[in-house]
């Protein structure tokens, strides 16, 4: 099974990108499962197609220690499993010590054994790598690989970078690399050339470049990935395309993050060149 | 063990201590071990203190809950005290330190049997825990209905951002007729307990002194400060006092109430025993309301003599002093008989102490009296004052972590401001040799070449027991059984080990006999410790593989 875990900046859309690609995978055949590890609990809406879930959190809560696997998991797009952390209202408790939490009590139920036969298991971690509960996943080996989602957007290019200062601490100490940076379009001037440039400079790669597409949006109002919204689009095939890079991927790194002064320069380079 | 002949070189003792540490540690302990030097009678060395603990060192220090909750506040009976965090903290805070109370009838009010704690559990600390605390105040309300309730944060209640004051706020509108307030004393606050001690001192002060005008009777009125009834302490204080004819309003906090603490801006006189954990509501008292103060020490038969007198000259009064020396002729009869029995046996025996930020002074007046000589000495958690005396306290440089605990702007209460002595008063007694808000320090009064070490740790305490050998040990807990292990006598004076009390008369009586026993029971003599005859422990993991 390979592990991944989703990071980026706060609202580049790493949950419909993750959704998209898992969408991809479970229609190549693959056996998936997504952990979402975001308080707001709306990781795996577009492959549950809106079906309102129990968090692991809010779970235990009300049922205690009698909790079932079956009371967090739901089978959603194509057989993908679907589980939801949860976690507290904005501004209370301590949202990063439920996603330890509820990322144990995962295992300890065993969600993620053989016998589900899964090829994959994502994580959707919210925003930047803020403490120590949000790093969880990228701990102890529970995620290999990370892909970071981002934009030619100078904030985005500053989390992801960010993202790499975590990742490589947690990877000299661990098994956890960094797979590619996942650049999400916000249709910034040479996006894609930054982005590439970027990754190089983090000694990575753009696994992909997703175009801005406005299918995306009108799938998510239906509350499905575009995949299952309309397989014929356009959109959809760019989710393949990234499906089949993550599927073909050989390139695992541990990131060399940037200086501050070096990232602003290679905006310039590129974002005022024009 | 053989006797000790000559003692090794302090100078020498500091060199080799040091040359362990890294030398950025080195650099920082060699400002906190001092070899003492009195010049003109008050003058001594510069020391650090109230600086960082050096991670990885084995500090004897505690934390900032322990100091606000644990010290100051714990000894008060009916203020029902709440822990809010994890149910450790509350367990363990709940009477270790003997405090001692006296409830007044059967149907008195006293929580100090309860430990009182929100318990909280994972769930909580995830999804927040002021709600558990709202549902603690109104299961307390609906069990004691208190008159007070003092909130407690802990840790992980810092952490993840529970705000006790608001809830103590929100609370206090359901309940108006119970007063309802919150401490910011998580233990990572500060660098040691002592800034707990402040934190609790400000709210005090704020929330409950000066709440009833309620005077007591009485011409002689005095709060003492910074005695906290440890295995009795105060109850002795108050016999001694009452003997005297001296009335006392309120102990911060031995064997205290609320009523106590919100009427003390009415008496005439407050007297302050341990320095650092109270001395900022002795200044805030003044400032408010006019009480002058001075420091005082019920430890020692002969420093309780003095206590009294300067307490008796301060309200000069002929016939208040003439029944005070008398207290004291009466009760020193007893006390001289048991010394020199006592002294007979420890005359030149030798101790070291560490322990408190008042308690490691206090306690050499006692050893003193039975001939014993003060080795080395320091404090766990005090302020270069309490080392160096409060004439230096203008050039304590206040660094960041002292910042982040909140400093009081206190103005003259309007009604209430009443200088108990007039200014011109005050300048004529302090001529005369009377000294106000004083406090000399413990080095002064310490022998030339001996070690002070602030915030000492467990290296350091065993280098000095492989070195000098003393003949007893006073500290806390932490150390007892080290020192033990080391086959030497260890009294420790945070909680007096079951006994007490050691304060007064009666108090230096116990602890003069209690020396005795230790010193010289020779009870370790007895034991052989395995490793004396198989210095080499072999052991295998139980487990296969």
């Amino acid at each position: 099974m390979r592990k991944i875990a989703i990071y980026g900046k706060g609202g580049i859309g790493k949950s419909t990108t993750t959704q998209n690609t898992v969408a991809a995978l479970a229609e190549m055949g693959k056996n998936m499962m997504v952990v979402g590890c975001d308080p707001k609990a709306d990781s795996t809406r577009l492959l549950l197609n809106g079906l309102a879930q129990k968090t692991v959190l809010d779970t235990l809560r009300t049922e205690g220690e009698d909790l079932d696997l079956d009371d967090v998991v739901k089978i959603g797009f194509k057989g993908t499993r679907c589980v939801e952390s949860g976690g507290p209202e904005p501004g209370v408790g301590c949202a990063g010590r439920g996603i330890i939490t509820s990322i144990n009590l995962l295992e300890q139920l065993g969600a993620f054994d053989v016998q589900y036969k899964l090829d994959y298991t994502f994580y959707d971690v919210l925003g930047d790598v803020v403490c120590g509960g949000f790093a969880m996943p990228i701990r102890d080996g529970k995620a290999e690989e990370i892909y970071i989602v981002c934009s030619g957007e100078m904030m985005a290019m500053y989390a992801a970078n960010n993202i790499c200062k975590g990742i490589m601490k947690f990877a000299e100490a661990g098994s956890v690399r960094l797979g590619g940076l996942i650049c999400n379009s916000r249709k910034v001037d040479r996006e894609s050339e930054l982005i590439g440039a970027l990754a190089e400079r983090l000694g990575t790669q753009m696994i992909h470049f997703v175009p801005r597409d406005n299918m995306v949006q009108r799938a998510e109002i239906n509350k499905k990935t575009v995949i299952d919204f309309d397989p014929t689009v356009n959109q959809a095939d760019e989710y393949r395309k990234l499906a089949k890079a993550i599927e073909g991927n050989k390139m695992f790194i541990i990131p060399k993050p940037l200086e501050i002064a070096e990232l602003e320069k290679l905006l310039m380079e590129f974002g005022i060149a024009d | 063990m053989a006797d000790i002949t000559e003692r090794p070189s302090v100078e020498n003792f500091k060199e080799e201590v040091l040359r362990s540490y890294p030398p950025k540690i080195a650099k920082k302990r060699a400002k906190q071990i001092i070899i003492n030097k009195v010049e003109n009678q008050e003058e001594v060395p510069v020391i650090q203190a109230n600086t960082r603990t050096i991670p990885g060192i084995i500090t004897m220090r505690g934390c900032a809950y322990a100091g606000c909750k644990g010290v100051v506040l714990g000894p008060t009976r009916d203020i029902l005290q709440i822990t809010h965090g994890p149910v450790g903290c509350g367990f363990y805070s709940w009477l270790t330190r003997r405090n001692q109370t006296k409830p007044e009838s059967l149907s008195d009010t006293n929580f100090m049997t309860y430990a009182m704690s929100t318990d909280l559990q994972e769930d909580e600390i995830i999804f927040g825990g002021e709600k558990k605390l709202r549902a603690a105040i109104d299961e307390a309300v609906a069990l004691f209905h208190p008159r007070a309730i003092g909130i407690f944060a802990t840790c992980p209640v810092g952490l993840i951002g529970d705000d006790v004051h608001a809830v103590a706020r929100a609370m206090e509108e359901k309940y108006p007729d119970i007063n309802i307030f919150g401490f910011s004393c998580e233990g990572y606050k500060g660098v040691s307990q002592s800034a707990g001690h402040h934190v609790a001192n400000n709210k005090v002060f704020t929330d409950v002194v000066g709440l009833s005008d309620k005077a007591r009777e009485g011409r002689f009125r005095v709060n003492i400060l910074g005695e906290y009834n440890i295995g009795g302490d105060a109850f002795e204080i108050e016999r001694i006092v009452a003997d005297c004819g001296i009335t006392l309003h309120s102990t911060f906090s031995g064997n205290s109430t609320y009523e106590e603490f919100s009427s003390a801006h009415t008496a005439d006189l407050n007297v302050v025993m341990c320095h650092r954990s109270i001395n900022y509501l002795a200044g805030m008292m003044e400032t408010r309301y006019g009480i002058p103060w001075f420091k005082v020490n019920f430890v020692g038969a002969g420093a309780t003599s003095k206590s009294l007198l300067k307490i008796a000259n301060y309200f000069e009064d002929p016939a208040l002093i003439k029944k005070t020396e008398e207290v004291i002729a009466r009760e020193m009869e007893e006390v001289a008989k048991v010394r020199d029995d006592v002294k007979s046996r420890c005359q030149g025996k030798t101790a070291m102490l560490y322990v408190g930020g008042s308690r490691a002074h206090h306690y050499q007046d006692l050893l003193k009296e039975i001939g014993m000589t003060i080795l080395s000495a320091g404090y766990e958690f005090a302020h270069r004052d309490d080392y160096e005396g409060r004439k230096i306290m203008s050039s304590i440089v206040v660094d960041a972590d002292s910042r982040n605990i909140e400093e009081l702007t206190v103005e003259p209460d309007p009604e209430r401001y009443k200088p108990r002595v007039t200014p011109e008063e005050r300048a004529r007694r302090e001529a005369e040799g009377f000294a106000f808000s004083d406090y000399r320090g413990m080095m002064p009064e310490m022998d030339n070449q001996t070690l002070v070490i602030d915030d000492c740790n467990h290296y350091e305490l065993e280098e000095l027991i492989d070195r000098y050998h003393p003949d007893l040990v006073c500290a806390g807990i932490k150390e007892k059984y080290v020192v033990q292990k080391h086959g030497i006598p260890m009294k420790q004076l945070h909680s007096y080990d079951y006994m007490g009390p050691f304060a007064g008369y009666r108090g230096a009586i116990n602890f003069y006999r209690e020396i005795d026993r230790l010193l010289n029971s020779n009870v370790f003599k007895f034991a052989r410790a395995p490793w004396d005859e198989n210095p080499q422990i072999h052991a295998s993991y139980g487990f296969n593989g």
